[in-house]
């Protein structure tokens, strides 16, 4: 499974990179969303995690421009805020789902393998 | 000032109200202030005016009563002053028109006096003195020929003044009378004198001409104060009166004094032409007075009966007063214990959603890493403490998560905004969040005890936040009942626009310290360490949905809390904060 993961926190998006490898996961980051669209660009991933707050053109935006141009790819939202408000504006935009971090890695590999089934089908 | 100081501005001067002493003593004192201000205003007036009023109309009475008992003085000493003047004119004319010679004649002396006796009236006898002093000639009901009067003391006066009135004296019938005495200077240089004796009945006619009260007395003194009449009151004849008559005065002369009988009495006196005598009315002042004692008894009752209503109105109207601002007083107090609520909520809600936000970055990273390292651990092989930094991994874990707990939640309640209001069961809606708690309480051995309202109306409101309230309270009532303890839940119909919801609680209750702080956030007296958020967002969520929440606890006793929602929920002002930024 390859995973795309954009968030500006660059200790956390790290960190999850590294743990989702460790579960056989094939993962690459960016730090804003610019990095992100170029990346999908360039190779588009099987799945995203995208944090919505970001620098630059933000998450929102970032979700936007994916699902134009790759309207397939899952995308997981992640948010510091706790505002349902922009997770269920990020679902209507065409995210998969969204989770508030501090995330649990078992929920969003529940979540990665809800997205992979249904890609599936 | 900035218009968010003000709350605290009033907070501060309602503080300051409220530390000048303890609230019953400065109410009273309040009420005292205003009952003597308002006693003072009223009073002080009406005494003023009492006063002027009784020394006017003291005053006008008091002339009014006494004029005419001037007048009756001035006539009745008129009358007496004519009767004694008649007489001694008579005598004059008689030493006048009739000769020495004439008048020696005992017989024709006689046929003068029966004339007197008959014209006049009053006349006792007369009698003729030569130059030393010897009656040569009388005519009367006495032997008195030949009686030397050259020894006494009228005679001398006569002698000089040429004519004499006596004092009243008693004669050798014991009557009373008075002498008048007439000097006669003949061309040849012979003098002698012409004497008579009047009775003084006449005096007491014209006493009782004055027509005076029974109570009243009236009566002629000389220059002595001896009676000349008799009185009713102050002694019998020739007997000296108990009033100090002594002051001149041309007029009649009043003075107020007490009579040896103790009676208030009023004393009018007028001198007459004859030197030394003095015609003396006496009244009783209750009978001069008798209208202005009554007038005065009147405005006496009318002043108390004024006073005593208006000391009545006084205390009755301060105390209303005062029960009033000590309501007002409550009602600020209230309000402004709300006001102070809702902008700690505000504040507190604001401050609560930004530091939770900045965070949760951090707490991700921290989640992150350990989770990495937990991960790194299992994919190691054993080494020495490796169980030891699991265990040290995991608490790391299980802290962040308490952490995220707290942030989810302040998290939430800035959410809070968003209302999805809907058609709703209150019944049903706490009988499924009662569901979330039922196994705790079987296991617990609670007693749970539903009172639900069978006809509560449906009401509009925002389910999932109205769960999160009931959830709140009945998890808070379920920590402070013991093992076996009682909570109730009971429903009803308020008001035809509201639905009450109260949960009662038979566990330890709350000190007033507590049920003030209830609502703050981070306030908790759970020793496990509650969020202390729970009752804080509660009170949001319930004002939000336009309810009200009310506690009741005391001590050992348990606490009720009683949440008041309206049948169509309107936003309440008292919402948590915006979120955004």
């Amino acid at each position: 499974m390859n995973v795309l993961l954009v968030d500006d926190e660059v200790e956390f998006v790290t960190t999850l990179a590294e743990r989702l490898e460790i579960r056989g996961m094939t993962v690459r980051t960016a730090g804003d969303g610019e990095a992100g669209l170029a990346m999908v660009a360039d190779d588009p991933p099987d799945f995203m995690v995208l944090d919505l707050m970001m620098p630059g053109i933000g998450g929102l935006e970032t979700l936007k421009r994916v699902k134009a141009s790759h309207p397939d790819i899952p995308v997981i939202l992640l948010t510091g805020r706790g505002s349902t408000k922009e997770g269920i504006e990020g679902m209507r935009l065409g995210a998969f789902d969204y989770m508030m971090k501090p995330i649990d890695i078992d929920q969003l590999l529940k979540k990665l393998e809800e997205a992979a089934e249904l890609k599936k089908d | 000032m900035n218009v968010k100081e003000w709350p605290s501005a009033i907070h501060k001067r309602f503080l300051s109200i409220h530390e000048a002493g303890s609230a019953p003593d400065r109410y009273l004192a309040l009420r005292r202030n205003i009952t003597v201000v308002m006693l003072i205003v009223t009073i002080l007036p009406l005494c003023i005016m009492a006063g002027i009023n009784h020394f006017q109309y003291r005053k006008s009475i008091k002339n009014e009563v006494i004029e005419p008992l001037r007048l009756l003085l001035n006539k009745t000493r008129h009358s007496f002053q004519l009767f004694l003047e008649e007489r001694l004119s008579t005598v004059r004319f008689v030493s006048t028109a009739y000769s020495f010679d004439q008048l020696v004649d005992e017989q024709a002396l006689g046929r003068v006096f029966r004339v007197l006796k008959n014209e006049f009236g009053g006349f006792v006898d007369i009698g003729l003195i030569d130059s030393n002093g010897v009656q040569i000639s009388y005519a009367g009901p006495y032997k008195l020929l030949g009686k030397d009067y050259s020894g006494q003391e009228w005679f001398q006066e006569v002698v000089i003044r040429d004519t004499y009135i006596s004092d009243v004296f008693m004669g050798y019938r014991k009557f009373p009378h008075i002498a008048i005495a007439v000097q006669r200077m003949e061309e040849t240089g012979r003098s002698w004198i012409l004497r008579a004796t009047i009775d003084t009945h006449v005096f007491y006619e014209l006493i009782s001409a004055m027509g005076l009260d029974p109570e009243a007395d009236a009566f002629v003194v000389n220059q002595a104060g001896i009676l000349q009449t008799r009185s009713r009151f102050y002694g019998d004849l020739l007997e000296k009166i108990p009033f100090d008559l002594s002051a001149q005065t041309y007029g009649p002369h009043i003075i107020e004094t007490v009579d040896p009988e103790g009676r208030e009495v009023m004393v009018a006196y007028v001198g007459m032409e004859k030197p030394g005598f003095k015609l003396v009315v006496v009244k009783p002042r209750a009978l001069v007075l008798r209208t202005w004692i009554t007038l005065q008894g009147e405005m006496f009752f009318l002043f108390f009966a004024s006073v005593i209503v208006i000391i009545v109105i006084v205390i009755k109207l301060a105390d209303a007063m005062v029960i009033n601002i000590r309501e007002a007083d409550e009602r600020r107090e209230v309000a402004i214990h709300e006001l102070e609520q809702t902008q700690k909520l505000s504040a507190i809600g604001r401050l609560a959603a930004g530091v939770a936000h900045e965070i949760n970055n951090p707490l991700s990273i921290i989640m992150e890493k350990s989770g990495l390292m937990k991960d790194l651990l299992a994919f190691t092989g054993d080494f020495n403490k490796k169980e030891r930094f699991e265990q040290l991994v995991d608490g790391v874990i299980r802290s962040v998560g308490r952490c995220k707990t707290i942030t989810h939640r302040l998290l939430g309640f800035a959410r809070q905004k968003e209302v999805h209001f809907g058609e709703l069961d209150l019944n049903a809606l706490i009988k499924d969040v009662i569901g979330f708690l039922e196994k705790e309480m079987v296991y617990r051995n609670i007693d749970l005890r539903l009172q639900m309202a069978e006809d509560l109306p449906q009401i509009s409101s925002d389910q999932g936040q109205l769960q999160q309230v009931f959830l709140n309270i009945l998890t808070n009532a379920l920590g402070a009942v013991d093992e076996g303890g009682r909570i109730s839940v009971t429903t009803w119909k308020e008001d035809p626009e509201t639905v009450g919801v109260s949960i009662q609680d038979n566990g330890a209750g709350m000190t007033e310290e507590t049920i003030k702080r209830i609502f703050d956030p981070f306030f908790t007296t759970k020793k496990s360490g509650g969020t202390g958020l729970g009752l804080f967002i509660t009170y949001g969520i319930v004002k939000k949905l336009g309810g009200d929440i009310k506690v009741h606890s005391k001590k050992g006793e348990g606490s009720t809390f009683t949440v008041y929602l309206p049948e169509t929920a309107q936003q309440g002002d008292a919402a948590p904060p915006e979120e955004s930024r």
